[in-house]
């Protein structure tokens, strides 16, 4: 399968800080793409690059789709989300807190219903082709809803439900927007372990079943050890290794990454019971 | 040459007096983010305290400018901060938690309350002052026209610059500037490292409500005419300087403050008085849409 | 509704610590008084001098003393409190809709009531006239959460829209009336899309600042806008063609001819009270509509989180000056009616006040409440003439009331918020 999105020389400048240095690899469509690393090593940078919130200083994000190629460090937020169907959590979840759950995945389908609506005119006055978008829009919603466990919550506000539910919620608002690319920004973090479980199979399907490329920041090795197809290791902002789980798990520089410089130091149990989860 | 220098002069006065009452907004905005709208009517009130301090100093038959500046400053400067004290206490600190619109509908309350007290405690009518402080340099003479430096600018001009040097050392300095800008920062973990936060807010409206009295002072002497109403178009100008000097930063204040009074001064001298005000907001507008967080401010780092 | 906390004794130092919270309050309010209160300003020929009133002080003191020991004495615990608002507002919720119905009836047929005269009727159409604004300002506030300072701008460009073009080029109302909320909506767009990007304070102080700009170019371009003379004989409107005059122009028909009555100059101020109640039921009707769009949803995500916004592919700068824009097209309508019903208008009625009192209203009303907007509306425009008898305290009841409310009902009066759209019922079912 060809590369979906081909990043290349990425290079992201504060000031002085070099939070991303010359970073390239590629995600392959319809594959997970995991990028792992310790804090701070530049991974959610990385994602506000890719989705618009910082200008890259040096570097090209190709995204290549049947319908043209998308040259993302030129595009604005919202055109990369809405032309080249980029989609993204946050780490700190982003939700419209005080809007219902269904009302949060109605606001991702923003720009097919605004279309729908002719710009609200025709909306106004109940135009039949603007229902049938909306119950369209429902649908959609409801399909997603039930994928994520949360129809019972549908008219919920969001900002009230429990920590899991909303970011669950977050995946199903970004799916909402029909995607080709979906970012995950450490989706798996605060949730338990039967969560994380029903987390990868919920990854799984999207990749499988709606063959949707996921690219995803995650700390909780189980997850991604289990579903990547592909792991790239960061490490002060460098790519330091670039390959499928099991070479990524025996690579020397990532295991001093996580570990500290001492390659006597033997890795402590919970550490290595995490890079062995996949097994 | 000589007229520009005059309304340079004019206009630094002017400019000095708006950063005093700047400083207010700024500090207010800074420690708990809310715009306090009722700040213009403290200095009104700072003003008429003058207006009485001096007439009843007048009438007791102290007539030594000096002293009686230096009394009538401390008076005014006292009462206004207990004014200052008494609005955060009554109309602001229930609100802290409150929605952001809330605290400041209760400030527009605040100062339509203000403006409407002292309408009818001393009258609508425009309160005068006659001259006290007379005289000055003259600093030029070309044909028949005299650059002026009067006495009263001169110390406006220098009392300016001291309050603001006075105050960039209390913040930068002493534990109470400290204890304001861990507020600043995150008012819930100042408080965790035990940060006395309700003590530091009033403080804060202590100090802009004495600045703005000592604006109110001077305003009266220069100008020598106040009313009522004088708060509204003070205040809003001195807002304006703030957000245009960075809302938040005590330097961009009396940067915005000292603007705000040159633009003012100029228009009114080269252009038309009556559109002096508009020519205040228009540059606002310029140059926040190129720089949208004020000349001074920090750039906003947008967290994702 | 006595709980047990209320019932309860107070413990005894509680009285003591009553005294002294009394006590320090009054000292307060003595340095207060003391200045402004215990001294006068007289005027004197040729300047002022000042006279002492110091019992007032006195009296001052004595009345916070009274008053900050009551409310000490009486406070209840704040948990009480708090339930019994949370109660309140989720009962209120379920009845909005029934309240709303039995106003609108109300208002309806409030002209044929008995006690129904031409001040009556004056006051009603004020009220409504702040009811349309509050409801267009709303979208921009309440809805989008656009901090707009300046919303009276679009209320006089509307107003100036339809006096100009009916003093220079003879428009009637009904041409004015689309014109007029085109031309406050083109403001709107042309004000916004500089200073949309701003943040929520920056954004205040400009529309601040662009209200005051109007008022000043309206009182300054004396040959275009008669400056503060204002624009006078602005024509009244006429019942779709047909006037409300006694003698009707020539080779026409007035109002009382065509329907066979007997002339009555209050025909006008019933026609006038029912096109503004239409054009507030017009306003009602669009933004309840448009927040069940998608654009009406993206303004509340945009004042959610504008971040989740861009993520998710929508515009801010269209979505917010969408909002702007409608805001002030509503403030234009409302503007034009205000000049045909004054007759006169000058920039003396569109000052930063007349905004803060439209943001007071939406704001107490509690925002994105459309009934709120209503109570809060006939509130504060009553309310100062019910104050009328105590002339000078008006304003200053009025400020005090501005005040007191925020305190006693920081969510507004009608807080929570009803979902747009609910799973198995669509906006339209």
């Amino acid at each position: 399968m060809g590369a979906l999105l081909q990043v290349e020389h990425l290079t992201m400048r504060f000031g002085g800080l070099v939070a991303v240095d010359d970073v390239s690899f590629a995600a392959a469509d319809r594959e997970i793409t995991a990028v792992i690393g310790p804090n701070g090593a530049g991974k959610t940078t990385l994602f506000n690059c890719l989705t618009g919130f910082y200008k890259p200083t040096v570097g090209r994000l190709a995204l290549r789709r049947p319908e043209g190629e998308f040259f993302l460090e030129r595009m604005e937020g919202f055109r990369i989300a809405r032309e080249a169907k980029v989609a993204r959590t946050f780490q700190n979840i982003r939700l419209f807190p005080h809007m219902t759950t269904l009302e949060n995945l109605m606001v991702a389908q923003h720009n097919p219903l605004m279309r729908a609506s002719g710009m609200s005119l025709l909306g106004l006055f109940a135009w039949p082709g603007y229902r049938r978008a909306e119950r369209a829009a429902v649908e959609r919603a409801r399909y997603w809803l039930a994928k994520v466990d949360l129809l019972a919550q549908a008219d919920d506000e969001a900002g009230a439900l429990p920590y899991g539910a909303q970011r669950r919620l977050e995946i199903a608002r970004a799916m909402c927007t029909e995607p080709c690319l979906l970012c995950l920004d450490e989706p798996a973090a605060g949730l338990n372990p039967r969560e994380s479980a029903e987390l990868n199979d919920l990854l799984r399907l999207i990749r499988d079943e709606h063959r949707i490329a996921i690219l995803l920041i995650e700390h909780d090795m189980s997850v991604v050890m289990q579903i990547s197809d592909r792991v790239v290791v960061l490490d002060y902002g460098r790519k330091i290794a670039d390959g499928s789980p099991a070479q990524v798990r025996n690579d020397a520089a990532v295991i001093r990454a996580y570990l500290g410089e001492d390659e006597d130091a033997a890795l402590p149990e919970e550490v290595a019971r995490d890079l062995q989860a996949g097994h | 040459m000589e007229y520009f220098l005059q309304q340079l002069i004019n206009g630094l006065t002017l400019g000095g007096i708006y950063a005093l009452i700047a400083i207010g907004y700024t500090m207010v905005y800074g420690i708990i983010g809310m715009i306090n709208f009722a700040h213009g009517e403290v200095y009104m009130i700072g003003a008429f305290i003058a207006v009485i301090a001096f007439t009843a100093l007048g009438l007791l038959g102290l007539t030594w400018v000096p002293l009686s500046l230096a009394i009538v400053l401390m008076l005014a400067i006292g009462f206004t901060a207990i004014y200052g004290w008494s609005i955060e206490r009554v109309a602001y600190r229930p609100l802290r938690s409150a929605p952001r619109l809330a605290p400041l509908i209760s400030a527009i309350g605040m100062s339509i309350l203000l403006q409407n007290y002292v309408q009818v405690l001393q009258g609508a009518k425009i309160k005068t002052l006659p001259p006290m402080i007379e005289g000055g340099l003259t600093l030029m003479q070309v044909e028949g026209f005299s650059v002026r430096l009067s006495y009263l600018q001169i110390i406006i001009l220098l009392l300016t610059v001291s309050l603001m040097a006075a105050f960039s050392v209390v913040i930068a300095r002493t534990p109470l500037g400290r204890a304001q800008r861990a507020c600043e920062q995150d008012r819930r973990m100042a408080s965790l490292l035990g940060v006395d936060v309700d003590r530091t807010i009033s403080l804060t409206f202590v100090m802009g409500a004495g600045l703005a009295a000592v604006a109110g002072v001077f305003v009266t002497l220069y100008y020598g005419v106040i009313d009522f109403f004088i708060g509204f178009l003070a205040g809003l100008k001195a807002f304006t300087a703030a957000v245009l000097g960075g809302i938040g930063s005590l330097a961009g204040a009396m940067l915005g403050g000292l603007l705000i009074g040159l633009i003012e001064a100029f228009w009114a001298g080269y252009f038309t008085v009556e559109y002096k005000d508009l020519a205040v907001f228009a540059i606002l507008v310029i140059v926040l849409i190129f720089r949208p967080t004020g000349l001074l401010g920090q750039p906003e780092v947008e967290k994702v | 509704m006595a709980s047990i906390a209320e019932a309860a004794p107070k413990p005894p130092n509680a009285l003591a610590g009553a005294l002294k919270e009394a006590a320090l309050a009054a000292g307060v309010a003595g340095a207060l008084a003391l200045p402004l209160i215990g001294f006068h300003l007289v005027d004197v020929t040729g300047g002022v001098s000042v006279e002492s009133r110091l019992s007032w002080v006195v009296y001052a003191m004595l009345a916070v003393f009274a008053g900050r020991f009551l409310l000490a004495i009486t406070r209840r615990p704040a948990a009480a409190s708090g339930h019994r608002d949370a109660r309140r507002s989720a009962s209120g919720k379920r009845n909005a809709r029934l309240v709303g119905l039995v106003i609108l009836a109300a208002v309806l047929v409030l002209p044929f009531l008995p006690f129904s005269n031409r001040y009556v009727l004056d006051t009603a159409i004020t009220v409504l006239i702040y009811v349309m604004l509050g409801w267009g300002l709303n979208v921009v506030v309440g809805l989008a959460g656009l901090l707009d300072l300046g919303y009276v701008a679009f209320y006089a460009v509307g107003a100036y829209s339809y006096a100009l073009l009916a003093l220079y080029l003879q428009f009637g109302f009904w041409e004015c009336l689309p014109l007029a909320g085109i031309l406050a909506a083109t403001f709107g767009v042309l004000l916004g899309f500089p200073v949309l990007r701003l943040r929520g304070d920056y954004l205040a102080i400009v529309t601040l600042g662009f209200g005051e700009m109007i008022r000043i170019v309206l009182l300054n371009w004396q040959d275009f806008t008669r400056g503060p003379n204002g624009i006078d004989s602005i024509p009244r409107p006429s019942f779709f063609g047909l006037p409300f005059r006694e003698e009707p122009p020539e080779g026409g028909t007035s109002f009382h001819q065509f329907f066979g009555l007997e002339y009555a100059p209050e025909h006008r101020i019933v026609f006038l009270f029912y096109l503004i109640l239409a054009l507030a039921l017009v306003t009602n009707w669009a933004t309840l509509r448009l927040r069940r769009l998608p654009i009406g949803r993206a303004w509340e995500a945009l004042r959610e989180d504008e971040i989740a916004c861009r993520s998710l592919g929508i515009n801010p700068t269209n979505t917010k000056l969408s909002a702007f824009a409608i805001g002030a097209m509503f403030g234009g309508f409302a503007g034009a009616f205000f000049a045909t019903r004054q007759g006169f208008i000058s920039p003396e009625s569109f000052t930063f006040m007349e905004s803060a009192v439209i943001l007071a209203i939406v704001v107490l009303g509690g925002m994105g409440s459309q009934l709120g907007v209503v109570v809060a509306a006939a509130f504060f425009i009553v309310l100062p003439e019910l104050a009328r008898e105590f002339a000078q305290f008006r304003m200053l009841l009025f400020g005090l009331a501005m005040v007191l409310i925020m305190l006693w009902r920081p969510q507004g009066l009608i807080s929570g918020r009803e979902p747009s759209i609910r799973l198995g019922r669509p906006a339209d079912g």
